[in-house]
């Protein structure tokens, strides 16, 4: 095991897969000379060269049209959209023509791609360059939806996103490119559509995603020390496919389910984990699903305000006492 | 690049007229696009095609000439006004004509429709309903070609609508920049939707006098004639199969009928109309060939043997039932199914 950064796990798992197979190609904006404007991608320009890990213009429509259509004859292409808020102008291109054309075609063509993306907030920049979109990407069918919260899920889910033959939307959150983590060494491999368990517990089944997963995972701790609460905490890692038995498994046996999501509130990827537990285990409950979420707002930039709207450790901990009462 | 002698235009100009086969070749390919159509168009009077459907009637010859210049590994990319494109490319006529009727026999099996038709194996890589997106995919495909040194172009077709949107716009410096073995080619019938282009558009020739802010050369070309299309077809897919790079040609044509189904085209005054319909450019090329020695006999019997293939596709697409239910819950993903979660 290797200690590396979430950042350093990005090149890593690019690096893997493009030994691997000669056909994965790599494309983005300033992702190739420049190492990537957040140091996801050093050394891959040197190691690969020119023809495969390719500098394109300020140009999203063309980067995942031409992502697209490398995917249909042959190649299996990363793309990177640098912000994730920059889905917005090339989102006809992943909507309408990713996601769709292999179903309109029956089957004839597969779209073999990942587009990568720095995704989410904490990072003081403002409501265009924070916001997080996952569930924009969650709720168009044929796309797959990937989120991961560490250096080692990064590496693991990324190699398999690229093996993946369908298109996979790949969220890094980009607070926590800095941190650190225990990763295997050599190839490593994780597998799409399986969530995990990050902390056994008995009394509430705490859910999240991404930069939410630490959170959680703090305020489980606070819970354990000062208040006798036993929290499980399910990190889903993946909202589609979505590893629905996993959820299901804890909330039958601690009865209690919050989620917590970064996302804006309505129609966040927890408001269908909630439809989910209601629809097919309500019998299991002992209380309300409790959502916790940023507002319905966008993300502000000053330090204070991001800090005061994201859901913090606290304010998870004060919903699940909240539920507890 | 000098706009005067560049090697497209040179090509137009020099051009030599193909020989026999290639030209009663193009008069076939285009009798077959035009039967099909109206035999569409037909289909709809009676209610048999539901939806919508954007018929490419007048512009055979753009479509016959490509279709005949490309490889048959070559890519075509083209827009919602496509069945004419993908039939070019050897794609089954009742595959077709059952798609637009929704049957089982039908080119998708009913879940495309009209506006998506696409048969991979045949280099059709399918037809998109929302202007200009198509156009980066084919830089994409492109790019996978010359990646792959397979030799394989790529040819992208949309109307001159396409060329005052953003993704034309990014594909046409993307490929130019990557150098691309792809061709654009804008169709301008002259009007967008109900439109004239002129009313919208800064430049008088939509995508020819964009060109040069893409470092490629101005090409406007006579979309009605099918000997000069072969022509230019040729000389462009030559320059990209041999890395000279992507091409940008504009042809003028003009559709004989509206936009789309629901569109009669009282819009276009009936001076134009008529004498648009005056260069329709199947009875002058059946003209030009009588004129050039081929014997009326030959052009009769292609046109009874087009005729003959339209009735018998026609009849076939009738004959097959409704798509299976289950269908719909097909090939969302890549092994067949459309599961979401465990």
């Amino acid at each position: 095991m290797a200690q590396l950064s979430y950042r350093e796990a990005v090149a890593a798992a690019i690096a893997q897969e493009m030994r691997r197979d000669k056909n994965v190609v790599f494309l983005g904006e300033d992702i190739a000379a420049a190492g990537g404007v957040f140091k996801t991608t050093g050394g891959l320009l040197e190691e690969f060269g020119p023809l495969r890990v390719r500098d394109t213009p300020i140009a999203e429509q063309a980067i995942l049209g031409a992502a697209a259509g490398a995917a249909m004859t042959g190649l299996k292409p990363i793309a990177e959209i640098m912000f994730s808020d920059f889905f917005a102008v090339c989102w006809d291109i992943v909507v309408n023509q990713i996601a769709k054309t292999r179903f309109m075609s029956d089957g004839q063509c597969s779209f073999p791609l990942v587009i990568r993306s720095a995704n989410g907030g904490g990072a003081r920049f403002g409501a265009q360059h924070s916001q997080s979109i996952e569930n924009w990407a969650m709720a168009v069918p044929g796309l797959k939806v990937v989120a991961p919260s560490s250096p080692a899920d990064i590496k693991g889910l990324l190699a398999a996103a690229i093996q993946d033959p369908d298109p996979v939307l790949f969220f890094e959150q980009k607070s926590l490119y800095g941190i650190k983590g225990e990763v295997p060494d050599g190839d490593y491999v994780d597998q799409l559509g399986k969530a995990k368990v990050l902390r056994e517990g008995t009394d509430v089944t705490i859910v999240a995603l991404a930069a939410m997963v630490p959170r959680a995972m703090k305020a489980a701790e606070t819970l354990a020390n000062e208040h006798n609460i036993s929290a499980e905490v399910i990190d889903v890692r993946s909202l589609v496919p979505l590893d629905v038995s996993t959820i299901f498994a804890s909330v039958s046996k601690t009865n209690r389910l919050v989620t917590v999501e970064e996302n804006p509130r309505l129609c966040g990827w927890g408001a269908e984990i909630s439809s989910l537990v209601a629809e097919e285990l309500f019998w299991d409950l002992e209380g309300p699903i409790v959502r916790v979420t940023t507002p319905h707002i966008p993300l502000p930039s000053a330090d204070i305000l991001e800090d005061a709207v994201m859901p913090s450790p606290q304010r998870i901990v004060d919903n699940v006492l909240k539920l507890a009462d | 690049m000098n706009d005067s002698i560049g090697p497209l235009n040179a090509a137009v100009q020099n051009a030599t007229v193909p020989d026999k086969d290639t030209r009663l070749e193009l008069y076939r390919s285009m009798q077959a696009c035009r039967m099909m159509e109206q035999r569409a168009y037909d289909l709809f009077m009676q209610n048999l095609v539901k939806g919508t459907s954007h018929l490419a009637l007048g512009q055979e010859a753009i479509a016959a000439a490509f279709g005949a210049a490309m490889r048959a590994d070559d890519y075509t990319f083209c827009t919602y006004r496509g069945h004419n494109h993908t039939l070019v490319r050897g794609v089954s006529m009742t595959a077709i004509l059952g798609e637009l009727m929704g049957r089982e026999i039908g080119l998708l099996s009913g879940k495309g429709g009209s506006m998506h038709l696409m048969d991979i194996e045949k280099g059709a890589m399918g037809s998109y309903a929302i202007i200009g997106a198509h156009m980066p995919m084919a830089a994409g495909a492109a790019w996978s070609a010359q990646y792959r040194e397979s030799g394989q172009v790529a040819v992208c077709f949309f109307g001159d609508g396409t060329t005052n949107i953003g993704a034309f716009h990014e594909a046409l410096n993307f490929a130019a920049i990557w150098n691309l073995p792809v061709v654009y080619v804008c169709e301008n019938n002259l009007y967008m939707e109900y439109t004239p282009i002129g009313d919208v558009t800064a430049v008088e020739n939509p995508a020819a006098d964009r060109a040069s802010a893409y470092g490629l050369e101005r090409v406007i070309v006579d979309g009605n004639d099918a000997d000069l299309m072969y022509a230019i077809a040729t000389a462009a897919l030559d320059k990209a199969r041999s890395g000279g790079g992507p091409s940008l040609i504009e042809v003028q044509t003009y559709r004989h009928g509206g936009h789309s189904r629901a569109d009669p085209g009282k819009y276009r005054p009936d001076e134009e109309v008529a004498a648009w319909k005056a260069r329709d450019p199947i009875p002058n090329y059946r003209q030009r060939l009588l004129d050039d020695g081929i014997d009326a006999a030959t052009l009769d019997a292609i046109e009874k043997e087009q005729s003959d293939r339209v009735d018998a596709a026609d009849a076939a697409a009738q004959a097959s039932g409704p798509p299976p239910l289950e269908i719909a819950d097909t090939d969302v993903w890549a092994d067949g199914g459309s599961s979401w979660r465990n």
